[in-house]
């Protein structure tokens, strides 16, 4: 009569399919083509060398700060695969993988991290929010999105990130209960990397998964082995099928590790062993992808290194593309600045931008204090 | 024309805009089975719908940051939080989002949206519920903050701000909500975002306001006419930003001196902006230094004093009358 238990869903499962020895379980094995099968890995992999290249970029002062998403191609690309063009993809930082896959071409990206805005401009077609910094922020524009697919009638989906990190910010459960209650087309994947810079994830919470968050929000949840592109695929998918039938959002916790430090401004000697990032290398999601692929006679030693050379080509190229956009006047032009606050400029902001152009064309007449002060040749304003 | 108060106005123009363009929606707590806590949304539920008016959780952040997501998605949502003073929680949305998606993607994302909210003191409300930071929102690039004075302006600058193709902060300064009424066309009308008017023609002072403000300080000019025989012109800001500065600086080349009045905050408030624009383009024209009568630089207080924090046309005339014999 007095405490009576209350039967609450709690049925949070693991799922693993390619397992860290490319072991794979044949009845969970999701169906995909060659061709997607393909793709997936060209991504995954294409993030990676892209990844490796940028941070030499960032060393030589070439792009600014940027998060490697090392570790992350597998949750990133799997997750995306799983849903269409039409659909709508909301990233976080760290979907760089993912975003190559949506339709990005690298050279944007690389505009992006390279201190351009053009960089944050979905490329024309492309369902897609540009990288959000301010962490769970996103999940509500995924949820608001969502929210009007369903007003509009429209049978389209929301697939948005975050990190294990953003779960503790008030965003990430507002999003959730608002998608929950209304019911919303949303699939929110967490990327637990496990660290949040350099707190780990003991300090974001004191529960044994983050999926099992789902439970206190009426909706399903899911842990898999993020390293595990078949899981995270196959996890996405249902949790897609369901969204488009109306069945409300969904929350998919991978389960990665960070195998690079945050940023390339973050150390992590100083928060971790150098043994626990070898053992977490050592479940690398490509690896294990790609012996699943040549076990399959899908993809054979000739042809992963003939695709590598295509790739470094492709990189190449992307660089090339990124070096002459970054040197162009018109996007070096600071007067920009003004130009895309409103849909017309009020003329509070046009004196301002008159006031920079007057102030640049003034310096560049002739060396003036300021030139002497940053020793600044005044050749290389615009 | 049918006479009206602002709640009522607000309210109306809400349904213009809904019947008008069905991508316009509403979202809130308890905007819908409810129609508001001010009763401003009323009858709009059972006119629309709850697939267009939106009762929803009580978290501010969300009720902001769905409503970017909305607006990205093509609808135009209009969202009310259900007193200022509690529009610090969506604050980061607005600032670091909605303000932001147009710039930092080069026009390609925008946020056509609206947040409504009750704003200012005088109706003896609790903690919490009498706050005017709009200076905040004028303080955040990307946004327009506009607050109206009277049942017609406030109709016709709401379906303005519905229309325009960026992020709006309206205020509505709720002491007016039902404070007098005035005659509102029947159909619909809009005001252009970003012009002030000038609503009592004087030579000899300026004195600039909006919102609730407004009405002492109109007061004010009335008695400096009639005890002073003074020629007081009174600008009605109605947009914060963009702030209309012409308007500003061609009154007070024409009269010499100015006084700033709103409820918000003194420093780095909306007056210090107008006096800056003052000195900038019309510095020479002064007679005497621009005062400001406008809250302190403390938390409004709780409603048995907050009378001493508000602008009064008391302290308006006398700040007048000290501008006229600097």
């Amino acid at each position: 009569m007095p405490r009576t238990p209350i039967q609450l869903p709690t049925n949070i499962e693991y799922l693993s399919i390619l397992d860290e020895n490319a072991q794979i379980d044949k009845q969970l094995e999701p169906i995909l083509s060659t061709a997607d099968l393909k793709r997936m890995y060209h991504f995954m992999l294409l993030a990676r060398r892209a990844d490796e290249r940028m941070l030499k970029l960032q060393r030589q002062g070439r792009i600014g700060t940027f998060p490697q998403s090392l570790g992350h191609e597998a949750i990133s690309v799997g997750a995306a695969s799983a849903i269409g063009s039409s659909d709508w993809h909301v990233p976080a930082y760290r979907e760089f993988s993912g975003m190559l896959l949506r339709g990005w071409p690298l050279e944007t990206l690389l505009l992006y991290w390279g201190g351009f805005e053009e960089g944050a401009r979905p490329p024309d077609g492309v369902n897609d929010l540009p990288y959000c910094v301010p962490v769970a922020s996103q999940l509500l524009h995924a949820t608001g999105i969502g929210m009007a697919m369903k007003i509009a009638g429209d049978k389209k989906v929301v697939l948005t990130f975050f990190g294990d990190g953003s779960s503790s910010e008030g965003d990430f459960h507002e999003a959730l209960n608002f998608a929950s209650v209304f019911q919303a087309p949303v699939i929110f994947v967490c990327q637990n990397n496990q660290f949040a810079i350099s707190v780990p994830l003991s300090r974001q919470m004191h529960c044994a998964t983050l999926a099992q968050r789902a439970v206190s929000y009426g909706i399903p949840g899911i842990r898999v082995d993020g390293n595990d592109i078949l899981a995270v695929y196959a996890a996405t998918k249902e949790a897609v099928d369901r969204a488009r039938q109306g069945l409300g959002p969904t929350l998919i916790e991978g389960l990665t590790y960070r195998t690079t430090a945050h940023t390339t401004s973050d150390d992590p000697k100083k928060y971790r062993s150098p043994e626990e990032e070898q053992l977490w290398s050592s479940r690398d999601a490509l690896i294990r992808f790609r012996r699943y692929l040549a076990d399959r006679g899908i993809m054979d030693e000739s042809a992963r290194i003939s695709l590598e050379a295509e790739i470094e080509q492709e990189i190449k190229e992307a660089v090339r593309k990124f070096e002459e956009a970054a040197g162009d006047k018109e996007l070096l032009n600071p007067l920009h600045m003004f130009d895309y606050l409103y849909a017309e400029t009020p003329e509070f902001l046009e004196r301002q931008r008159n006031e920079l152009q007057q102030f640049l064309a003034s310096r560049s007449a002739g060396p003036g204090r300021m030139e002497a002060k940053s020793g600044e040749s005044a050749g290389r304003d615009p | 024309m049918a006479e009206m108060n602002m709640a009522k106005a607000i309210n109306k123009a809400l349904g213009e805009a809904m019947a008008a363009d069905e991508r316009v929606i509403m979202l809130g707590a308890d905007v819908g089975v409810n129609g508001g806590v001010f009763r401003i949304t009323e009858g709009l539920y059972a006119r629309f719908g709850e697939g267009r008016v939106i009762d929803t959780p009580l978290a501010e952040s969300a009720i902001i940051g769905t409503a970017i997501g909305m607006a990205i998605y093509g609808l135009r949502p209009v969202a009310e939080i259900q007193f200022a003073g509690f529009d610090y929680y969506n604050y980061h949305q607005l600032e670091s989002h909605a303000a932001r998606f147009r710039n930092r993607t080069r026009g390609r994302i925008t946020v056509p949206m609206v947040m409504r909210a009750p704003c200012g003191g005088g109706i003896r409300a609790l903690e919490h519920h009498s706050e005017s930071r709009e200076a905040i929102y004028a303080h955040t690039p990307g946004l327009k903050v506009v607050i109206p004075s009277s049942p017609r302006n406030a109709r016709a600058l709401l379906l303005s701000a519905i229309q325009d193709p960026d992020p709006v902060i309206y205020y509505e300064p709720k002491s007016l909500y039902r404070a007098f009424k005035e005659d509102v066309p029947d159909q619909p009308e809009t005001l252009p975002l970003g012009q002030a008017r000038v609503v009592r023609s004087g030579s000899d002072i300026t004195l600039i306001s909006y919102g609730a403000s407004l009405r002492p300080t109109l007061e004010a000019a009335e008695q400096l006419q009639e005890e002073d025989g003074v020629s007081a012109e009174v600008i009605d800001l109605l947009s914060i930003v963009p702030l209309d500065t012409v308007t500003i600086v061609t009154s007070v080349k024409k009269t010499g001196r100015a006084v700033v009045v709103h409820e918000g905050p003194r420093s780095c408030g909306i007056g210090a902006e107008v006096a800056a624009r003052i000195n900038e383009d019309s510095l020479l024209y002064l007679e005497a230094p621009i005062k400001r009568i406008t809250g302190y630089d403390v938390p409004i207080p709780y409603f048995s004093k907050e009378k001493y924090f508000l602008p009064d046309a008391d302290k308006i005339l006398q700040a007048a009358r000290q501008t006229l014999s600097f």
